[in-house]
């Protein structure tokens, strides 16, 4: 009977342990179960990608669409090169939209914010933005107006 | 000594010289005798008809008796990240990110950390006192007259034990500690409960941070238990060789998780 309730006990101790691990995936890492979304590709040039990551925040009108999969040196152009996965029931962003480098509040992450167009062609995988504005650079704009430019 | 005057000052120097590599001789004996226990309780093929029962004996012993102090330290700690961490967001107008910093903190290092020194002074020093009282009161020997090889019997059951308790306790640690960080961030504080999670959820990673997390508590839990347990078998057998040990194995475990974590941290955090 001793044994039996050591045994119960010992299971009840192991499902806690696998379900705080449970937890710590989906409630806290974000971990969503059934592998990954549905997205598709786009890139974005920048002349300075700032302090941006990969695993990023890709946002339209502060509404998360995407993730920046991975950020790279254009060797041709020396600008940096973001490719990002969008979420694939986001399909219509128009081919004019630009992508700007935002940070959240003034010590969080740098994100890219997808600002609308008005072309009737939407972005397919692979495309890339026409127009891009590069992350905001405190010193060099203390700088600029330093030297009164 | 006083005999050794004028003259004689080589030969003392020579007996330090001697003692030094004695001592040296020694560690590497104790190492040695460790691996070698290692091996014997480890090795061989198991019996799971024998075994199982005397596991989940220890996993009783070993894993739900130290969930009281894991789960209310967690909580503490939980609780004392998420007042410092806002005191000093707050100060950059940012404590949003406060759920991103307990989750990383916890998950990272408290989690793995704090329950391992926790685990080496709780289930620890039980361990190597049981055992050193059973070597001193002759019970592992009395086992081998009858054929009962003690490693087996006595010592693999609490190894795998403490094997398997260590990364669950570490996890349910790291969970209630965000669960006392959102008390006190959320419900106390005030901070949006929305920004709280999904902060979280973009920067921590589930293979970089937490399965990292859950690899550090499987290699504190293996040399806690081991140090532990050898600690145990190995002591001298009497009242005060089984404090010594227990002392003993407090201190090396602590060492050797503190240093250990250095040395994970570098190689799973660090960008070299």
């Amino acid at each position: 009977m001793v044994q039996r309730t050591t045994e119960f006990v010992v299971g009840l101790f192991m499902v806690a342990g696998f379900a705080a691990l449970v937890f710590l995936a989906l409630q806290v890492s974000g971990l969503t179960p059934g592998g990954a979304t549905d997205t598709y590709t786009v890139y974005a040039r920048f002349n300075d990608a700032g302090g941006l990551a990969a695993r990023g925040r890709v946002s339209m009108a502060g509404v998360t669409v995407g993730r920046i999969r991975e950020i790279t040196l254009d060797r041709e152009t020396f600008q940096a090169r973001v490719a990002m996965d969008i979420d694939a029931s986001v399909d219509n962003i128009p081919t004019d939209s630009s992508a700007i480098i935002r940070t959240s509040g003034l010590l969080g992450e740098q994100y890219i914010d997808i600002s609308v167009g008005a072309d009737e062609t939407a972005m397919q995988e692979g495309d890339a933005f026409y127009s891009t504005q590069s992350a905001l650079n405190l010193e060099r704009m203390i700088s600029n107006f330093a030297s009164g430019r | 000594m006083p005999q050794q005057t004028g003259w004689l000052p080589g030969v003392a120097m020579i007996e330090r010289i001697r003692g030094l590599g004695a001592q040296g001789v020694d560690l590497m004996r104790t190492l040695g005798r460790s691996g070698l226990f290692l091996f014997g309780a480890l090795g061989g093929v198991p019996r799971p008809a024998v075994g199982l029962p005397l596991l989940i004996r220890q996993l009783y012993v070993v894993g739900v008796l130290s969930l009281a102090i894991i789960v209310v330290s967690g909580l503490f700690i939980g609780m004392v990240l998420g007042l410092q961490g806002y005191t000093i967001l707050s100060d950059y107008g940012s404590e949003d990110a406060i759920g991103q910093m307990i989750a990383l903190t916890l998950v990272r290092e408290l989690g793995p950390v704090v329950t391992a020194l926790l685990f080496a002074g709780r289930a620890g020093s039980a361990l190597t006192a049981e055992i050193g009282l059973m070597k001193a009161t002759e019970q592992l020997s009395s086992m081998e007259m009858m054929g009962v090889d003690p490693l087996r019997r006595v010592v693999a059951p609490r190894l795998w034990a403490g094997f398997i308790a260590m990364p669950l306790l570490a996890v349910i640690f790291s969970s209630v500690g965000i669960w006392g960080g959102m008390l006190v961030g959320v419900d106390w504080l005030g901070v949006f409960e929305g920004a709280f999670w999904s902060n979280m959820q973009q920067s921590v990673n589930f293979v970089d941070d937490v399965l990292n997390g859950l690899i550090k508590s499987l290699v504190f839990g293996f040399f806690c238990t081991w140090i532990a347990v050898f600690q145990g078998y190995d002591c001298v057998p009497t009242s005060a060789g089984i404090s010594s040990a227990t002392t003993k194995t407090v201190v090396y475990s602590s060492l050797a998780v503190l240093g250990l974590d250095f040395v994970l941290t570098a190689v799973m955090f660090g960008s070299f």
